[in-house]
């Protein structure tokens, strides 16, 4: 099992909630709804499904919840396998 | 004990048969067993502490395996509470617990989930998408009544804008009488 802060990860909004990071989302045109408990960085997803990721370039933007602190949408950049595995997915 | 060596027995049997054949046998103790997850979320609302002991007392009591998944923080606060381990089973790592609900290793007959911010509705969502089992989610804070509008997904709801007092949300428990189930 992973842990986010071994990803070199960008905090692009912070204590958010789900509608708003789908939202936010919407205005990149390659992306992708997942459902929760997928795997990805090996970290598993948690959220209210449909939970929406997308792609910017070589990055991968997806929301991250935190018990105590809320949900924060990520960016990861150089996530290229991750960013195949969910094109593959399509 | 017997019911393993009974299972064994019975595999060896069918492998000598035709060694091809994967026999999957449930014994009784395992066919009959219920799980039961209480999902603790954040645990700076004083009233989790205390409903997640009691309805994890109240669940072992009624026979159900009960599993306390949580971040170490509120583990450790159920763990000095029942140091001896009275009212609880088992307890979890929250992301572990998610996990191995995600890679099918953890059947489970019902879940409950303690919910007083946003966090917790992501995680009754996932427990109700993971399971597909019934869940519960015992809404309490004084966010309570937002928090109940935002859930859009199938659940049951138990809810009450405690924060230090538990008597209200351990009445509304008593009435749904989960154990019962």
């Amino acid at each position: 099992m992973g842990c986010l802060e071994s990803l070199p990860y960008e905090v692009v909004l912070s204590k958010i909630s789900f509608r708003e990071a789908r939202e936010f989302l919407a205005r990149y045109p390659e992306k992708y709804d997942i459902e929760p408990g997928y795997r990805m960085f090996d970290i598993h997803i948690v959220g209210v499904p449909p939970i929406r990721v997308a792609v910017d370039g070589d990055s991968l933007l997806f929301p991250f919840t935190k018990p105590c602190h809320g949900t924060f949408l990520i960016r990861v950049p150089n996530a290229t396998d991750e960013i195949a595995r969910l094109r593959s997915r399509a | 004990m017997k019911f393993l060596y009974q299972k064994q027995s019975i595999e060896k049997s069918i492998s000598y048969i035709h060694p091809n054949i994967i026999l999957y046998i449930t014994m009784p103790e395992e066919r009959d067993r219920k799980v039961t997850i209480l999902v603790m979320g954040c645990p700076k609302v004083p009233v989790q502490t205390s409903l997640v002991l009691y309805l994890a007392h109240r669940m072992k009591n009624a026979g159900y395996q009960t599993i306390i998944a949580g971040t170490p923080a509120a583990r450790q606060l159920i763990r000095v509470a029942d140091p001896d381990g009275h009212y609880i089973m088992e307890m979890k790592d929250l992301d572990a617990t998610i996990a191995a609900l995600a890679e099918e290793k953890l059947p489970v007959t019902n879940s409950f989930v303690f919910v007083h911010n946003d966090a917790g509705i992501s995680y009754a969502a996932t427990m109700q998408s993971l399971t597909n089992k019934p869940v519960t989610a015992i809404i309490f804070g004084e966010e309570a009544e937002q928090v109940t509008s935002e859930i859009t997904f199938p659940c049951s709801i138990i809810a009450d804008p405690a924060i230090h007092n538990p008597m209200p949300l351990k009445r509304k428990i008593e009435e749904a009488a989960p154990w019962d189930a």
